[in-house]
């Protein structure tokens, strides 16, 4: 009941949905990045969508499966082959004992998610699953996958098994998924200008009119070395406050800070439970998954929108979601 | 009491899922017992919806999942519901903080390899590198908030005559335990990180712990002192796994 590694990929991480609630400790949420295709793939194979799943960044793993397992991917398009045959997206699928999935370069968005039925067997850490790659802690064994590991799963239910293979295929043997997957949610294209909806940060009214204008208006490009922790952004430099330095407080995942010299930062999934440079704007939590697909050199701009718009998008995206898990739960019964 | 402190704290909406309660703009001891006296009751008296609560320096962040309020609320707009439900939270909160405050003892040693910048510091102070270990282990620090990364507490108390601007380049990686000062500011790191603070020396103990409850060795309104200890008590206090009381676990791992 295992995978092995076989190659790690650039950055792969189990994540679920966050360390919650012991961040008055200094403990950093972590979890996905793109909640939305974390969740998607766990409910594709029955899971709860607070399961733990393997989360690939820009290149992705090679993983060979000791046993037969249903998984599923969301988020990125990897160009993913089982024993070279493609490995849809987006739908449960089966994979045969003994197959090599192997994962390539990712061709649309930055960060793919697979999710095994009934999930990895690694021990939840302060309640969570997810990797905290600066503390060390959570995932498996605090660190992003390397070559050679061996990552046990659970077994999943006779009964999950059954339904699940019933669904997908009479034969029990090879690959195997059904015709129908989940609309797949939205990816940045390559080579085009996304446009990523902000709402006013903690520190909107202390900005100058103009400087608010000016993150609005202006062009970003996302730099090298953006990471779980932050995303840096480079174009129009924000014309820094006066005293810039405010005194350290909670943050928030979307956090667009101005440091001194102006350029951007939006704060991610791994960022620190503080930070004390000012924050004009903050990610709409509409945006966040599609912000977190976004691979450095893609290019964004910014829209600000009201909280009332960022709160009827989130409830239509929340029923759509709705719908779908229920859809995928009448299959199974 | 100052006016600011008598008319209430300032509600801000932090983006579409936090609000800070602004206590103040400046660090002073009054408002930060405010801060942390409102984050206790929160954390006693949870709200609907609240996902999580973090209390800074001289302000409260408070996290909610807007799904959450909307369900439990029955309303289109989360933010204000969480408004209200947290204004009377603010109400019934007391004004000082009910958490015990324990004095935390961290062993310290000094200088050498553990503290390659102190002649540089006492240098920059123009005294010797004795006075201002002097000077660091003198005062009862207290813990004004948690953060950067898990383990790590802002402290308050530095005597101002050993304040050391950062370094002008900072290292890549400072070992675990480090101990430092940056400007006005001291502090011990719980994990090998990149920092330019100016090191000073170096702690045996294990600031964070994943299994132990809680699993950071100085909580907020904790006070803390410095204890200067030779390199041998050093060596004993890390090979010595009772070292911190309760704490029995191994280190975690530091990458």
């Amino acid at each position: 009941m295992n995978i092995v590694v076989e190659r790690p990929g650039l950055l792969t991480t189990l994540q679920d949905l966050g360390r919650v609630g012991r961040q008055h400790l200094g403990v950093p949420v972590n979890g996905a990045m793109d909640e939305v295709s974390h969740r998607m793939a766990n409910w594709l194979v029955g899971n709860d969508d607070g399961e733990a799943t393997l989360e690939m960044t820009l290149t992705g793993p090679a993983l060979v499966f000791g046993v037969d397992a249903v998984i599923a991917v969301c988020g990125a398009g990897m160009g993913a082959k089982v024993d070279g045959e493609a490995l849809p997206q987006w739908r449960p699928v089966r994979v045969p004992a003994g197959a090599k999935v192997v994962f390539g370069r990712a061709q649309w968005g930055s960060r793919a998610y697979l999710a095994v039925a009934a999930g990895f067997d690694v021990p939840a850490v302060m309640e969570s699953r997810s990797t905290a790659l600066l503390g060390g802690y959570g995932g498996f064994r605090g660190r992003a996958l390397r070559k050679g590991d061996v990552i046990d799963l659970r077994s999943p239910d006779e009964a999950h098994t059954v339904r699940w293979i019933g669904l997908l295929s009479r034969s029990h043997r090879g690959l195997a998924f059904p015709s129908w997957s989940v609309s797949r949610a939205r990816l940045p294209r390559p080579q085009t200008l996304q446009t990523i909806r902000v709402v006013p940060g903690r520190h909107w009214q202390a900005f100058p009119v103009a400087v608010r204008d000016q993150l609005t208006q202006g062009e970003y490009r996302v730099l090298p070395d953006s990471d779980r922790m932050g995303f840096r952004l480079e174009g129009q430099a924000l014309e820094a406050r006066r005293g810039n330095d405010v005194l350290s407080e909670g943050v928030v995942m979307g956090a667009v800070q101005v440091p001194p010299g102006g350029q951007p930062i939006v704060l991610m999934a791994d960022r620190q439970t503080a930070g004390g440079y000012p924050v004009i704007a903050v990610v709409a939590s509409i945006d966040l998954p599609l912000m977190a697909q976004l691979a450095p050199g893609d290019r964004l701009r910014f829209e600000l929108i009201t909280l009332e718009q960022s709160y009827a998008e989130l409830a239509a995206r929340e029923r759509k979601l709705g719908m779908i898990r229920e859809a995928l739960w009448a299959r199974l019964r | 009491m100052t006016e600011a402190a008598s008319a209430g704290p300032q509600l801000l909406a932090m983006g579409d899922r936090a609000l800070v309660v602004e206590y103040g703009r400046a660090l002073n001891a009054i408002t930060n017992a405010r801060v942390r006296a409102c984050a206790e009751y929160l954390l006693a008296h949870p709200l609907p919806g609240m996902t999580d609560v973090v209390p800074a320096y001289a302000a409260l962040t408070v996290y909610f999942d807007p799904l959450r309020v909307v369900a439990d609320h029955r309303t289109l707009d989360p933010m204000g519901a969480m408004r209200e439900a947290l204004l009377r939270a603010i109400a019934k909160a007391p004004e000082s903080p009910k958490h015990k405050v324990r004095t935390v003892e961290i062993p310290v040693c000094y200088g050498g390899e553990f503290g390659e910048d102190l002649d540089d510091v006492a240098r920059r102070c123009e005294m010797t590198p004795e006075e201002v270990i002097k000077r660091h282990a003198k005062p009862l620090y207290e813990v004004h908030m948690l953060g950067f990364v898990p383990g790590f507490a802002y402290l308050g108390g530095l005597d101002r005559s050993i304040a050391t601007a950062r370094r002008d380049s900072p290292r890549k990686r400072i070992p675990a335990g480090s101990v430092g000062i940056g400007g006005e500011q001291t502090g011990v790191y719980p994990f090998a990180t990149p920092g330019g603070w100016n090191l000073i020396g170096r702690t045996p103990l294990v600031l964070f712990r994943i299994d132990a409850d809680p699993p950071v060795l100085m909580e907020p309104g904790d006070r803390v002192r410095f204890v200067p200890v030779s390199r041998e008590a050093f060596d004993k206090l890390r090979s010595d796994a009772g070292t911190t009381a309760g704490r029995q676990s191994p280190p975690v791992p530091v990458p």
